[in-house]
């Protein structure tokens, strides 16, 4: 990998859900060794975007690169050697309910080496010494924080040595210390590591601390994209409603419906 | 693929729509099965589950069906003077139907709920795309060891629930009701073939198992993944097994004993 200036590339990417367009025509890069973030309002697809980057969903057209491979074209077999490259980092930590951290981390080594089971017991080590949870190993994921599970979770990610690693909503409902600590271990794992991180997040401030560059994603296409320096000094009325969090502008308050007055007199539905 | 005009929206429609998606779903965990038998570890790990934690409730159940066949039997052969077929009664009951299908229902109310309720859960809180994205592919490592184990565990639990019905029907007919204890034994031995009686009941038993395994994954894999998506699968596989079992019981017992 990365033998690429992009690592990842989506070009006209239309995504349907049912008849709802959820990507119309996309283009976005992701170049290889930064920190990119995906933004946008709750609801607009960042998470589909990671599903279709990392082969889980299909789109309905348009190309998805990542590593100058076709991720919707290749057979199963070719897209799980390309995911033993990814890491993924789930919203929910989604670690493995019935194993405790160690063997959480452990789980990708045990299942793609043969490596000895001391050997595998370093690597852990090595990993959760990383996330700074290397005294929780014993413990089992219905004991642990969000901000720990997230850790654990990123620590296991990172157990294949990845090439890439995308974060699906790091910093939602964290206290502001697990924050911190998750904004700066996203920085921290991406330059020691050499990795090429993709962040998708509504949290904007966390973000552009971390981000080298950001795609602001709303209504099924890319609004504005730029570095975080660029983008704070953009004037349009959309990446400044974002950027300031407005409540009304060209994103609107009201979900469409027709108008209060014939709601309340017409008939009931 | 276009439907023909009325089947579009049916319930024909979606019934065909299921059972065409249960069948490729069954091919792919069968196709799985020769890596998950190189991995002995986790399919013994879930005979434990399913298997060996079902011990319980079968051997009982085993012992009482056992013990009400032997009571109803005796009060009715005794007023021909025949009590000494008991033991035949019993035995042949047990193995030809009420074993494998009062087995397979409790197996499918203790175990099939389970599996279908943990990779329900499994894939409502992303653990199954957490394997994805690790590139694990859950039906080897989840559903594989789960329906092999079932299809293990069915055939023995009934083989133990028929022993131990037949030796309930000992314990009432012989202990209790003083039926004599050569004739229980020896007519259970001149009358129950092995190709009729418990070849049947093993194919039964097997056909069973595997009723309630695909059943079970299936559910729990393709469950909605929310919290009244998983009490539903597990519901169904319930449902669906215990109906399935019943038909193809009936069916299974048309084609083996048509020429009876």
């Amino acid at each position: 990998m990365t033998q690429h200036d992009n690592l990842v590339e989506l070009s006209r990417v239309r995504f349907l859900r049912g008849d709802r367009p959820i990507f119309d025509g996309i283009d976005l890069n992701v170049a290889a060794g930064s920190v990119t973030a995906f933004l946008g309002p709750s609801g607009t697809g960042k998470t589909t975007l990671l599903r279709l980057i990392s082969g889980q969903l299909r789109p309905a057209s348009g190309s998805v690169r990542v590593d100058g491979q076709e991720v919707p074209q290749l057979r199963r077999k070719a897209l799980y050697a390309l995911r033993r490259q990814m890491g993924m980092l789930f919203q929910s930590g989604a670690l493995l309910t019935d194993y405790n951290v160690f063997e959480n981390i452990a789980f990708p080594l045990r299942e793609h080496t043969d490596l000895p089971e001391s050997l595998i017991r370093h690597l852990v080590l090595m990993k959760l010494e990383l996330v700074g949870l290397r005294g929780a190993r014993a413990l089992m994921p219905d004991e642990l924080s969000g901000g720990m599970a997230r850790r654990v979770a990123l620590a296991r990610a990172l157990a294949l040595d990845p090439a890439m690693i995308m974060y699906d909503e790091p910093f939602v409902g964290l206290d502001p210390i697990s924050k911190g600590m998750i904004v700066r271990l996203v920085r921290l794992v991406n330059d020691a590591l050499g990795l090429t991180s993709i962040v998708v997040t509504h949290d904007l401030e966390d973000v552009l601390q971390v981000a080298d560059y950001c795609y602001l994603i709303s209504q099924g296409k890319v609004m504005a994209h730029g570095t975080p320096e660029a983008l704070r000094a953009d004037d349009s009325p959309w990446v400044r409603q974002f950027m300031r969090g407005e409540p009304d502008g060209p994103v609107q308050f009201h979900y469409p419906a027709s108008t209060y007055a014939e709601d309340l007199l017409g008939e009931r539905r | 693929m276009k439907l023909p005009i009325g089947l579009q929206h049916g319930v024909l429609a979606g019934l065909l729509a299921g059972i065409g998606s249960a069948t490729i779903f069954l091919l792919r965990v069968l196709r799985s099965l020769p890596l998950v038998a190189l991995r002995p570890g986790l399919v013994v790990r879930q005979v434990y589950l399913v298997g060996v934690l079902s011990l319980v409730i079968i051997m009982i159940s085993g012992l009482f069906v056992g013990m009400v066949l032997a009571l109803q039997g005796y009060n009715n052969l005794v007023r021909f003077g025949a009590e000494e077929s008991l033991g035949v009664i019993v035995a042949l009951s047990l193995m030809r139907e009420l074993g494998p299908v009062v087995a397979a229902l409790l197996f499918a109310g203790r175990s099939g709920s389970a599996v279908a309720a943990e990779i329900g859960l499994m894939k409502a809180t992303d653990q199954l795309s957490a394997m994805e994205m690790m590139a694990v592919d859950p039906i080897h490592r989840v559903v594989g060891p789960r329906f092999l184990a079932g299809l293990i565990s069915l055939p023995l639990l009934v083989a133990i629930f028929t022993t131990l019905g037949i030796f309930g029907g000992y314990v009432i007919g012989v202990q209790l009701l003083g039926v004599d204890a050569g004739s229980y034994w020896g007519q259970i031995e001149s009358a129950a073939s092995f190709r009729e009686d418990v070849l049947s009941g093993i194919i039964k038993s097997i056909v069973f198992g595997l009723l309630i395994s695909w059943i079970a994954v299936f559910q729990g894999y393709t469950a909605t993944a929310t919290a009244e998506g998983v009490s539903r699968a597990t519901t169904q596989t319930v449902v669906i097994s215990s109906l399935a079992v019943l038909a193809l019981d009936f069916v299974l017992t048309g084609l083996m004993f048509s020429g009876d």
